[in-house]
């Protein structure tokens, strides 16, 4: 087996690109689609939690399976203390850790611009409370499955939408974007990230509470309203409260949620006739871990609250969220 | 005097059990669970918990082994309704036939093959732990009234109160049934689909605070529905809720039960029904819509995995 540990910083320069040291902190799914592709253009050095975690990125790489194949090297450390510089930090942990794992990097990296990743609404504001760096906004689409510390699978290849968020300009978002594509990621440069944040949000909203409550992976039932009792209505009462909210935030969405709902259940992005993908919050339950319901129905039902929306089927899903979430606290 | 019970599981075994210790009653009991059939005629019904009883009614799986019968007592599963009533029509048709089944809907269905129906809600509940044998959970009374659209006479509604609460199960004779049956169906609505979807039992999921904002909203729309229907309710289904979760702490309910078991729910009777006849007096009910889909959606859960 061969063995990495050491390589860093001897590396040679990646190709010129001005984005040349990257920083994935938190190596999940999405972390680690990021540094297995960025690697191939960038120096990527990956902030983990787990020590065994950050041994095994070092000793073999990290390998990408699924729509693509190929092993990158990566540098990984747990202690903030120990990253090399960047110019790029893509804050990709779970919006629930995301507080956590940015907080050590409070008063460094100064020269650097960071890029938020995570489902939901407000990650941005919460990176901002830990330094004035530039920020990048982004929303991601892109899906894949773990298996194990250092393999990942790529499942969905699905576009990142990223654009400005406040100190950077639509250059840098476009640098970003460039980096990604050149990597072998899907990515596609707005100048307003909030359009197709908002639809993201409303779609995740309606798909991931349903799911985390029933139980049922996202299949075609999320879109049938044939019978009175289909869930389809429920999905797209919550869309329409989510919609109402948008518009009164002054939100045009960049796609209707309705119809990413319709369109993943009926294409079969899976390659598989069913589709039947696991929302995020449907794992985390499964898995016995706390789900992102603050940052999506949460974030929601307080922006509607703010503005005055009301939306009872949202906040329906808000409390019974809330209440499996509880049952991990005892 | 000859009485049917048309579904003999937890809450039919109760009826079944109580009225056959009756000398004067003869009790017969149709269910299509062969080993629970065997084990009545056997070893007779017996009941286990806050009461004991052990009686022998007839029972069987064959609807055309049934006499005329006077009295019939459906306690299906809502989703049996039709097809039980349906094969065991015959025998009522000189008899009256009463629901004691959970949510509404199921006499309109019986009203369909008999001539004379009887409105029923009824608070005792159970759990078959063995064939022949019932876990009796939750003492309480029964209120049985005439089906308005297709009613059973008065003196046939007090005849049956009188045998049943003679066997043991204390039932009531009212005018109008239906304040008692929306108070239980509200009631209902509220305690079993939040609990299904929590999978937490009754008193523990009324005392979340998140669930129960969901509760009490569930039964703010029922009331809502039964004021536009013209029912006044017999008890404030809120309150019984309130009163319900020391008695009921950590009871299961039977969509609970269901739901644990992967077997399909009462969920179209209850919420289901409550989201029907609002549609019917055009009093939106989102929130028990929200429930219904939900649970609707987490029986789809089982198919998939069993795809």
């Amino acid at each position: 087996m061969m063995s990495f540990v050491g390589w860093w910083p001897e590396l040679v320069k990646g190709p010129d690109v001005s984005l040349d040291e990257v920083c994935i902190i938190g190596a999940g799914v999405i972390g680690s689609l990021c540094a297995v592709h960025l690697a191939r253009e960038a120096q990527v050095s990956i902030l983990v939690r787990r020590q065994e975690h950050a041994r095994d990125l070092n000793e073999h790489g990290l390998t990408v399976s699924g729509k693509s194949n190929f092993t990158s090297r990566v540098y990984a450390v747990t202690d903030a203390a120990e990253l090399p510089d960047f110019s790029l930090g893509i804050v990709a942990t779970k919006a629930t850790q995301l507080e956590e794992a940015v907080a050590p990097l409070k008063g460094r990296f100064g020269d650097a611009a960071f890029m938020t990743i995570q489902n939901g609404i407000g990650a941005e504001q919460l990176v901002a409370r830990y330094g004035d760096w530039p920020l990048i906004s982004s929303v991601t689409f892109m899906s894949g499955i773990r298996h194990g510390d250092h393999h990942i699978e790529y499942e969905l290849d699905t576009a990142t939408w990223l654009g400005p968020y406040q100190g950077t300009s639509i250059e840098t978002a476009r640098d970003v974007g460039d980096l990604f594509v050149a990597s072998g990621l899907e990515a596609e440069v707005l100048p307003d990230v909030r359009p197709a944040q908002w639809s993201k949000l409303i779609f995740n909203h309606a798909v991931n509470s349903v799911a985390a409550v029933t139980d049922l992976p996202h299949v075609a039932l999320y879109a049938r309203r044939g019978r009175p009792s289909d869930l389809g209505w429920l999905v797209a009462g919550l869309i329409d409260e989510g919609k109402a909210t948008a518009a009164a935030a002054g939100v045009e969405l960049f796609e209707d949620p309705w119809e990413m709902n319709v369109e993943a259940v009926t294409t079969g992005q899976t390659d598989s006739e069913q589709y039947a993908h696991v929302p995020s919050m449907l794992g985390d339950i499964r898995a016995g871990r706390k789900t992102e319901v603050e940052f999506i129905t949460g974030a929601l039902v307080g922006e509607a609250d703010r503005l005055h929306i009301d939306v009872p089927l949202s906040r329906a899903m808000y409390q019974l969220l809330r209440a499996r979430d509880r049952s991990y606290d005892d | 005097m000859r009485i049917g019970i048309i579904g003999c599981g937890a809450v039919g075994s109760l009826f079944a059990a109580h009225a056959a210790q009756l000398d004067d009653i003869e009790v017969w009991a149709y269910d299509i669970s062969q080993e629970h059939v065997a084990a009545i005629n056997k070893d007779g019904l017996r009941l286990t918990g806050v009461e004991e009883v052990h009686s022998r009614p007839t029972a069987t799986t064959d609807p055309g082994a049934l006499p005329v019968l006077d009295f019939g007592i459906v306690a299906t599963k809502g989703m049996y309704t039709r097809s039980a009533i349906e094969a065991t029509a015959h025998a009522f048709a000189g008899g009256a036939v009463c629901s004691v089944q959970n949510g509404v809907g199921n006499e309109e269905i019986i009203a369909e093959y008999v001539p004379r129906v009887i409105r029923g809600t009824t608070f005792p509940a159970g759990r078959l732990i063995a064939p022949g044998l019932v876990q009796f959970d939750v003492a309480g009374a029964t209120q049985i009234g005439p089906f308005e659209p297709k009613p059973a006479t008065m003196d046939e509604v007090e005849s049956l109160a009188a045998i049943l609460s003679r066997g043991g199960m204390e039932t009531i004779p009212l005018g109008d049934a239906r304040g008692a049956q929306w108070t239980k169906v509200i009631f209902n609505a509220a305690s079993n689909a939040l609990c299904s979807l929590t999978q937490l039992p009754h008193g523990r999921a009324a005392n979340n605070a998140e669930v129960r904002w969901v509760m009490d909203r569930i039964i703010e729309e029922g009331k809502q529905v039964a004021a536009a229907l013209g029912i006044e309710m017999e008890k404030d289904p809120a309150v019984l809720l309130e009163e319900s979760i020391p008695v009921a702490l950590d009871h299961k309910p039977s969509m609970l039960q269901d739901v644990l078991n992967r077997r399909p729910t009462e969920i179209d009777q209850l919420n289901g029904g409550i989201c029907a006849f609002g549609d019917e007096t055009g009093i939106p009910t989102p929130m028990n819509r929200a429930a219904w889909y939900l649970v609707k959606g987490l029986e789809a859960s089982w198919r998939l995995e069993e795809q």
